[in-house]
């Protein structure tokens, strides 16, 4: 039998439904490539006792005919979600002991539907990172890394990274500012951050909680809709979860994309835009031109505010967030005894922090501080709101939006001037996180490569809950693309 | 009303005081959490994942609290407001498990109001409420059982508050007080808060400053944390009140700050100074919608509303006779008033309240029981007057019956059946009487001839005596003046 972790996820279930392998085949196979891909150190917790004992029972259900729509599939889970009895660490110091009595929406979702878990995947420290380099348990690398080891993108670097290199079937992301969409592109994957309020939110770790949500990154398009048929739905335990039905997204795969609107804003190809990046952009929108979709220049006019209110809002709603991790009643506790309470917190949140969430717990203090609260957050708050206002106006005038996923290919680990200047950092999001901003769904699949041999990827931006038109038009895109998956 | 001034040597002196009271909303479960809300169970076992602040928890508003809330804005006679927003409070401290508390802050559930407060002097007064908000309380920590650590209790943790802010309306410490008890007296109407300020469900911080008798200027106040029950605030008032105009008197200035009262001294004295004062960088809650209320919700709140103390005391004046001030008593208290209803039902309600008032209000207070205890049903408190009413017994036989139905809870009818208590009231039984008595006194009968008309009460006394405090005293009265005269 040929490597049957080198299928996609459909492939399996199918395989799997044909009894042409077992769970615990698949499931061996996957533990059997995780411990040959640790150089990759894309996961922090490995369960594969766990996992066998799971595999075992979705044998047994395809057996006796119980089997559920993602019954047996092998699946990594970002450290983000809480997984009950498992350690779930954020990958950051302060909660590497952790071990959750509850389990998260959307991974008792997965289980739900027959999900395996193999283990916990690596991200950057609270998902706070662009090159997953800011984890407490080290970076990840790429698994597109030839002479030099690169970073997978971040924060949901761990996730891209075990998909690329075959370490699981499909995983999960999360996504506040472009943590899906970022290592999916660098990592030749396919990610989808669905809109915002269709996952649940419970149970994951928060880091900016109206940005935050919860997305698959897989081999392809279609996994991609397998997996968010079981992860999306209303929640009753997290508020700003929708009530609205899920459709089957796997429905719109074999639609036509004849007369779909398909909008380019003119303000993601600014000037000095890499070459490679804005030619394979034109490329896209003749592959679904060619298909009889109607390609139209669209402005997205707040575009050069994105970041700046991107990086006052998250790290604003992130210094409240992350405050619950005072040493008190689980993870770190730093050793202060008979020290003031505030001695404890000091120590415990100094020592159990990295330097990007102090850092951005410090950014986020600031701007909440009275006397700069009406100048940085308010105005943010305002500048969120006219981004929003940007997208609807667009999408009076087109029914979907293309865009690069990132101005840049995957680089190298310990790249000096992002480490030496943040802000470099923050610039590889300037196309994702206006899409949090406004609460969209949007999608990144690989195009191509670029003369690097890297990867690049295309980002798709649907309508609010409007998902179906991305699997619609990001099907025909991987058709046309014929991208080589690792 | 009698104005309440501060003389000094050098000048008068008005108080003006304004309060915050935090109200714990009567609810089954938490406002955020399903947790119970059970006052006095083992530590720590009414505590959910949210309450706790678990990574990943979230919050969900709990429709009852936000019921009760709007049922208290109405009784406040206050605006509901369609729109409110949650916010958060930061500060460290370990029992806020979250280091945050949800609140409201710009946009609060209920807005101005207003409350009218019953003077001694018999004039009445009308206080403004400033706002009504919802928010969480924090949990306990408890210092004093160990000399090395303090424990933490999480069972409070996220109880419902309403917290009500009133302008600075009050001018004596005899307002303050009327306002909590009012306040009190309406919270328990409505079933919404239970308002005991001992145990911590009804907790007052007062707002005190002091300025030139008849000036209009706001100057600086003081805070008074927790003040837990109503003597103290007026305590603390009076006492702040004379320490803010010594130091004025002596040429100083009052420095804005948190002070604690204490209950033992009467004293206040500083907690926080105004530097130290906490940054809570408040912004809106992310992980809660705002509440938005419909008319027709709040207009099926209203429809709930019971008649509230005000209007039942004006209806008891009115329409039964009562007077101000023993309405006013009756009323305080919704089940003694609802009692008193009771009893007075087809009965002569001035009466019953008259009996309530005395006998059987002395009789509660030594027997130290509550209303609802009581051993004399309101049906046979109303028995017993019309006993009264219609001269079946006498108002001094009436004492004996009340007496024994305070033992025996018995019915007053079959009481003075069985114990032949009957008044008197055959003319030829009592003039059987009369006419002993007078045959056995010839002395005092030729004293009475002899123009000592006074010895009538005598005679009349003796018949009342002789027929065992049965006979009809308006009878034996006229009888004896008739039996005299001949």
């Amino acid at each position: 039998m040929s490597d049957i972790t080198k299928l996609t996820a459909a492939e399996a279930l199918d395989g799997l439904k044909k009894k042409e392998f077992t769970s615990v085949e698949l499931t061996e196979a996957y533990l059997h490539n995780m411990e040959n891909g640790r150089k990759y150190n894309a996961y922090i917790t490995e369960c594969g006792e766990k996992a066998l004992e799971q595999a075992r029972e979705a044998d047994k259900r395809y057996a006796n005919g119980t089997a559920r729509s993602l019954e047996g599939l092998p699946l990594g889970i970002k450290d983000l979600f809480c997984t009950k009895d498992i350690r779930t660490t954020a990958a950051s110091h302060i909660l590497d002991n952790f071990i959750p009595p509850y389990e998260s929406t959307v991974t008792q979702h997965l289980l739900d539907d027959g999900a395996v878990f193999l283990g916990k995947l690596n991200l950057d420290e609270f998902a706070m990172g662009g090159s997953n380099e800011t984890s407490y348990f080290g970076p990840v690398i790429n698994p597109w890394s030839k002479d030099k080891d690169l970073v997978p993108g971040g924060s949901s670097g761990g996730s891209a990274a075990a998909v690329a290199a075959h370490l699981c079937a499909a995983s999960t992301g999360t996504d506040t500012g472009g943590s899906i969409r970022e290592p999916a592109a660098f990592c030749g994957v396919t990610g989808i951050k669905p809109t915002y309020g269709r996952c649940s939110r419970y149970g994951i770790v928060a880091f900016a909680s109206s940005l935050d949500q919860a997305g698959p990154i897989a081999q392809d398009v279609r996994d991609c809709a397998l997996l968010l048929n079981s992860m999306a739905g209303f929640d009753d335990k997290d508020s700003t979860s929708c009530n609205l039905p899920v459709p089957d997204y796997t429905s719109f795969l074999a639609e036509d994309i004849k007369g779909l609107v398909i909008g380019l804003p003119k303000e993601y190809r600014p000037e000095g835009l890499n070459a490679e990046v804005a030619a394979y952009w034109d490329k896209a929108a003749e592959m679904l031109k060619a298909r009889g979709a109607i390609i139209k220049e669209i402005s997205l006019p707040h575009t050069k505010y994105a970041l700046a209110t991107y990086y006052v809002l998250a790290p604003a709603e992130a210094s409240s967030n992350l405050a619950r991790y005072d040493g008190i009643r689980y993870g770190y506790r730093a050793d202060a005894k008979g020290e003031h309470l505030d001695e404890l917190y000091i120590r415990s949140r100094t020592e159990g922090f990295g330097k990007e969430v102090k850092r951005r717990i410090m950014i986020g203090t600031y701007v909440l501080s009275a006397g700069y609260y009406d100048a940085y957050y308010l105005k943010a708050q305002k500048m969120r709101r006219l981004i929003y206002n940007d997208f609807m106006e667009a999408f009076k005038q087109c029914d979907i939006i293309l865009t690069p996923t990132s101005p840049i290919t995957a680089f190298p680990i310990g790249d000096e001037s992002m480490l030496q200047n943040p802000i470099n950092m923050y610039l590889n999001d300037v196309f994702t996180v206006s899409i949090n901003l406004a609460g969209l769904p949007a999608m990144s699949l690989p195009i191509g490569l670029a003369q690097n041999g890297l990867p690049l990827g295309m980002q798709l931006i649907g309508k609010p809950f409007d998902e179906g038109t991305i699997f619609n038009v990001a099907a025909k895109l991987e058709a046309d693309a014929k991208f080589e998956r690792k | 009303m009698a104005e309440y001034i501060i003389e000094t040597a050098k000048g008068k002196w008005e108080v003006v005081v304004g309060l915050e009271i935090h109200c714990q909303i009567i609810s089954k479960s938490k406002i955020f959490s399903g947790a119970s809300t059970e006052f006095g169970d083992d530590p720590n076992t009414n505590v959910s994942f949210v309450d706790a602040g678990m990574p990943g928890m979230l919050p969900v508003i709990n429709k009852e609290c936000v019921h009760q809330a709007v049922k208290t804005g109405l009784g406040l006679n206050a605006k509901i407001n369609k729109y409110s927003e949650f916010s958060r409070k930061n500060y460290f401290y370990a029992d806020m498990p979250t280091d945050y508390q949800i609140t409201q802050f710009r946009y609060p559930i209920v807005g101005e109001g207003e409350v009218k407060i019953d003077l001694s002097d018999g004039t009445s007064k009308t206080i403004g409420i400033e706002r009504m908000h919802i928010e969480q309380d924090a949990g306990k920590s408890i210092h004093d059982l160990s000399p090395t650590k303090s424990y933490i209790d999480l069972n409070r943790a996220g109880v419902g508050l309403m917290e009500i802010v009133t302008k600075p309306d009050f001018r004596s410490p005899e307002e303050a007080g009327a306002f909590l008890r009012k306040l009190r007296s309406i919270l328990r109407y409505l079933g919404t808060c239970d308002g005991n300020m001992d145990e911590g469900s009804m907790r007052c911080d007062v707002n005190v400053s002091v300025r030139p008798y008849g000036s209009s200027e706001l100057r600086t106040r003081c805070e008074m944390k927790n003040v837990n029950s109503v003597k103290f605030v007026m305590q603390a008032i009076e006492n702040e009140a004379k320490r803010h105009i010594e130091v004025y008197e002596n040429g100083g200035t009052v420095e804005q700050e948190t002070r604690q009262f204490d209950p033992t001294s009467g004293q206040t004295k500083v907690m926080r100074k105004k530097e130290f004062a906490h940054d809570y960088r408040y912004f809106p809650e992310p992980d809660l919608p705002p509440l938005v209320l419909s008319d027709e919700y709040i207009n099926g709140v209203k429809a709930e509303m019971i008649e509230l103390p005000d209007a039942k005391k004006q209806r008891f004046v009115e329409t039964m006779g009562l007077t101000a001030y023993d309405a006013m008593v009756l009323c305080e208290n919704k089940e003694i008033a609802d009692y008193f209803e009771k009893a007075a039902a087809g009965h002569d309600a001035k009466k019953v309240a008259n009996w309530m008032m005395s006998d059987f209000f002395a009789m509660l207070n030594k027997k130290r029981l509550d209303i609802s205890q009581s051993p004399i049903s309101a049906e046979n408190l109303g028995r017993l007057v019309e006993l009264i009413s219609k001269e079946v017994i006498s108002g001094k036989i009436a004492k004996d019956v009340f007496e024994i139905m305070s033992e025996t809870g018995e019915n007053p009818e079959k009481i003075v059946e069985e114990k032949g208590l009957k008044q008197v009231t055959d003319s030829g039984a009592i003039e059987a009487l009369v006419e002993e008595v007078i045959a056995s006194n010839p002395d005092n009968v030729a004293a009475y001839k002899n123009g000592k008309t006074n010895l009538a009460g005598w005679f009349v006394g003796q018949v009342i005596k002789q027929s065992q405090g049965k006979a009809n005293p308006a009878m034996v009265n006229k009888l004896v003046k008739e039996k005299l005269e001949q």
